[in-house]
């Protein structure tokens, strides 16, 4: 392949595919995209007519003019918009296949005996191969959270940080899931106030001021050591909870036990949004939950995202419903945000540079700048508008076959009918 | 109306195309009539503005006159009344007023408390002697969340617990203090059936039938059986011929012999002599195949197929049937049946001639952006290859809708005659920055983005503190 050699993107799903197979492995990680509008999510916010380089996986410069190195595929973007691979949410990729039948779904722990356990972490679970991840991918997302359900206990669990690149491991530290208010409540005797007396104990224990052996120990060993971590301020715990009152109690707590901590869901933040602000509390707003689902939510608002993020608190999204098998949603709730006052760069943030450094991988991925993995999108129009799509992904350099099982049962049923049956079209 | 009735062995066939063909049916009498009352407004001018009429139909710079509660006139340059209202369209985009053809606003409300669970009546597999809309709570504050997405009319149907799950009810979506006053008038009731995982999984567990989807069919066959029987009993017999050694004829209900009103029949004979759309939830492509075959049995007609998330493998014999497929955009894979989903479903069932592609939503936050799910179609169709223009989009949304609802006549385009329902778009309605400005149902604005004592309140939500 020669220096001068261009891959042109075509606009049809197969022919990209063709075009990224005919690219040798070994050669995928040195690109030169050409002409984009780059939207770097970080400092140097969004730049025309730029170029950025990737060399062994890595984004080398982001500049105009840049050089093709000898043996790097071109890719003229004609203007289109680049941006950092997005982030799906809070999901279950790769540990759920099909949410109904549960052999399939490893996201919830549910034990009789001490349900409370911290220590459970569903990234051991995670299957690379799942249908979900090329699904998602071909949509642009590029990283998600996988979040711990709670089933036995209000404490969920713990979830890494998965690049959507078939790598089996997480990336960076852990998250714990908690959920507090009423979604929880049926798992501490039905009372919400039993969360905090629960949390209260749990944190005496791994403190070690309750002996382990204690006939009232809430934690396994284990869970203690856990828990300690968080406690320690490694890693950070994600709380669901919608309420303004909870979340009042929850900063209190967050800033006794000095652990850090975000937001999921968080309804009613914005009626919380300066003391976020000042506790540096960052919050995964669901961004299209604007009716009183619950008691818990009365307070929803289409504008939650823009009067949080006017207060100073950091927005990123992450959906309620559907997270996982829709992830690729998550830029819709990005674009709504904006429709609903956010600043469009900041809805872009959200599903970028925010939720990875909220997730401890800020360093690595989640904007274009020299020395991140190349994890990138480029896009027909505007990312977070849905009426757009993402012509091409990268990860770590890689050109990602834009396919997936639902682009392979597109194309099988796109075809005219034909006298044979479509089983043999493959 | 569906004429031809044949219901296998052990049943004679027979032709109902004596039964008076007016609403008069006995099967669908309704005691709980609709008392929706336009409220009268001035007439509306809104000029210069990108219409999508609802009828595959794009015109620019074109202005749209409502007047008495109607279409008065689409065109360019039209003169407004001297007391009309007056709306700038420059820059914005007019369609008609959007209509979701499976909703459980109401039934399964917000807050979604338990005591106001009232979607799916889970204690017989086949319950058609329910009626949605006594379960409607009007005060659920998604019905004004749902207007501020530009929808004014939906159907509300009972859940797919059942296979038989009772009538769903078409409203006009205004705010009123009970369903009779949203009631669209003259709309005909739909009936909810439903196909596949939900049923079996519902009643066999609990170790009744259906446990399988071999049981699942037989249960409808059953139903159906009996409802042809009844329709049998209850339909006038021809007058004998009058023998000089005849008493009088005035016996046994004038040759009606059907016996006791049986409200489950009742419905169900009503599906079969059309007067009640037929509306399925089903899933798979071999399922709806098999549904087909039945509305042959049985001699009803299925308006539409509701979820289909593989309609794809069957979209031409959709059109060839001139059944509608209600589909999302984009949901799959939280249950078996939904597994083998794709983002261009909608695209591929509008793909043949005389196809009836809907947008649906399910859901009370689906129901809000109904415009951006036929984005998403939009743009995964570009993806493909196929191109498709806006104003075939908003067909989805709007007469193909009207069509699977049977108020294709009353509303679901802009056309002269029509109801007021109108939407005006800050934009293209097919992006997720679109929000809709104004919205009107029967010519008088029900909503309005710019000013907040023109947005709906729920009783519900007054005095919340919390509230937004």
């Amino acid at each position: 392949m020669s220096a001068r050699s261009v891959s042109r993107l075509l606009p049809r799903a197969l022919l990209l595919l063709a075009g990224a197979c005919a690219v040798p492995a070994a050669l995928a990680q040195e690109v030169l995209i050409r002409n984009a509008t780059v939207h770097t999510a970080g400092t140097r916010g969004s730049l025309d007519h730029t170029d950025v380089l990737i060399q062994g996986g890595i984004i080398r410069a982001v500049g105009t003019g840049l050089a093709a190195p000898a043996g790097a595929s071109v890719v003229e973007a004609n203007g289109k918009p680049l941006t950092p691979a997005l982030f799906g949410g809070i999901t279950d990729i790769g540990i759920e296949e099909v949410s109904g039948e549960s052999a399939t779904v490893d996201s919830t722990l549910k034990l009789e005996d001490q349900p409370l356990r911290p220590e459970f972490d569903v990234s051991l679970a995670y299957n690379p191969d799942s249908v979900l991840v090329p699904v998602a991918r071909v949509d642009g997302i590029g990283f998600t959270v996988l979040g711990a359900n709670t089933g036995g206990g209000f404490i969920a669990g713990q979830g890494g940080v998965m690049r959507l690149d078939g790598s089996a491991d997480p990336i960076g530290p852990l998250a714990l899931f908690i959920r507090l208010g009423a979604g929880g409540a049926e798992l501490t005797g039905n009372s919400r106030a039993a969360q905090w007396m629960l949390l209260e104990q749990m944190v005496s224990e791994a403190r070690g001021r309750v002996a382990v052996d204690s006939p009232h120990a809430l934690l396994t060993p284990a869970g203690r050591a856990t828990l300690a971590r968080y406690l320690g301020g490694q890693g950070r715990i994600v709380v669901q909870v919608d309420r303004a009152a909870d979340i009042r109690q929850l900063l209190r707590w967050a800033a006794r036990e000095k652990v850090k901590i975000a937001i999921a869901g968080g309804a009613e933040a914005w009626r919380v949004a300066p003391q976020l602000a000042q506790a540096g509390v960052p919050v995964f707003v669901d961004a299209l939950g604007n009716l009183p689902t619950s008691f818990d939510q009365l307070g929803a608002t289409l504008e939650n995202a823009a009067r949080l993020h006017k207060a100073g608190v950091m927005v990123s999204f992450a959906q309620r419903d559907d997270a996982s098998h829709n992830a690729r949603k998550n830029r819709q709730l990005a674009g709504n945000a904006v429709a609903n006052g956010l600043p469009w760069a900041e809805g872009l943030a959200g599903l970028t540079r925010v939720p990875a450094q909220v997730l401890g991988v800020g360093d690595r991925i989640g904007t274009i700048e020299p020395g991140k993995l190349a994890d990138l999108v480029l896009w027909e129009g505007d990312p977070l508008d849905v009426g757009h799509y993402a012509e091409q992904v990268w990860l770590g350099g890689r050109a990602v076959p834009m396919r997936s099982r639902q682009t392979e049962l597109r194309d099988r049923y796109l075809a005219p009918a034909s006298a044979e049956p479509r089983a043999y079209t493959r | 109306m569906h004429r031809v009735l044949s219901v296998g062995i052990g049943l004679a066939l027979f032709s109902i195309a004596t039964l008076p063909t007016s609403a008069a049916s006995r099967f669908v009498q309704d005691p709980y009539p609709s008392t929706y009352a336009p409220i009268a407004s001035a007439p509306v001018l809104i000029s210069n503005a990108t219409v999508l009429t609802g009828t595959g139909v794009r015109l620019d710079n074109a202005d749209v006159l409502l007047r008495d509660g109607r279409i008065a006139a689409i065109g360019t340059a039209l003169a407004a009344p001297a007391d009309a209202i007056r709306v700038d369209g420059l820059g914005k985009w007019v369609t008609p007023g959007i209509i979701d053809v499976h909703s459980h606003l109401g039934v399964y409300p917000s807050p979604g408390v338990s005591a106001h669970s009232d979607g799916n009546e889970m204690t017989a597999p086949v319950t058609a002697n329910v009626w949605a809309e006594h379960s409607v709570w009007p005060q659920d504050p998604g019905f004004a969340a749902a207007m501020a997405g530009g929808v004014t009319s939906m159907q509300v149907l009972p859940g797919s617990a059942n296979l038989v799950g009772g009538r769903g009810v078409t409203l006009k979506n205004v705010p009123a203090t009970s369903y009779q006053a949203m009631k669209f008038p003259g709309a005909p009731w739909g009936l909810k059936m439903a196909c596949g995982e939900n049923p079996k999984r519902v009643y066999g567990g609990k170790g009744t039938a259906p446990g399988t989807r071999m049981g699942n069919v037989a249960g409808y066959r059953a139903a159906f059986i009996d409802a042809s029987e009844y329709i049998a009993k209850n339909t006038p017999k021809q007058p004998k011929k009058k023998r000089w050694f005849s008493g009088s004829d005035q016996g046994d209900s004038a040759g009606d012999s059907g016996g006791k009103r049986d409200l489950k029949l009742d419905t169900l004979a009503g599906a079969i002599q059309g007067d009640i759309r037929v509306h399925i939830h089903c899933y798979r492509a071999d399922e709806m195949e098999t549904m087909l075959d039945l509305s042959k049995e049985f001699g009803f007609r299925i308006a539409a197929f509701h979820h289909g998330v593989e309609a794809y493998k069957l979209a031409d014999r959709l059109a060839q049937e001139g059944v509608c497929g209600a589909l999302w955009a984009d949901w799959w894979g939280f249950k078996m049946e939904a597994f083998d989903g794709i983002q261009e479903n909608v695209a591929l069932v509008d793909r043949p001639a005389n196809s009836c592609a809907i947008v649906h939503s399910d859901s009370p936050e689906g129901i809000q952006r109904l415009n951006q799910e036929a984005a998403k179609v939009i743009a995964n169709a570009r993806r493909a290859g196929i191109e498709i223009a806006p104003e075939r989009a908003m067909m989805w949304l709007t007469s193909n809708a009207a069509r699977s609802l049977g108020v294709e006549k009353q509303t679901g385009s802009l056309e002269v005659g029509k109801m007021g329902d109108v939407v005006v778009w800050n934009g293209s309605p097919f992006s997720s920055y679109a929000l809709a400005e104004k919205v009107y149902v029967d010519g008088h604005q029900v909503y309005d983005r710019a000013d907040v004592r023109r947005q709906p309140l729920s009783d519900f939500m007054l005095g919340q503190e919390a509230r937004p």
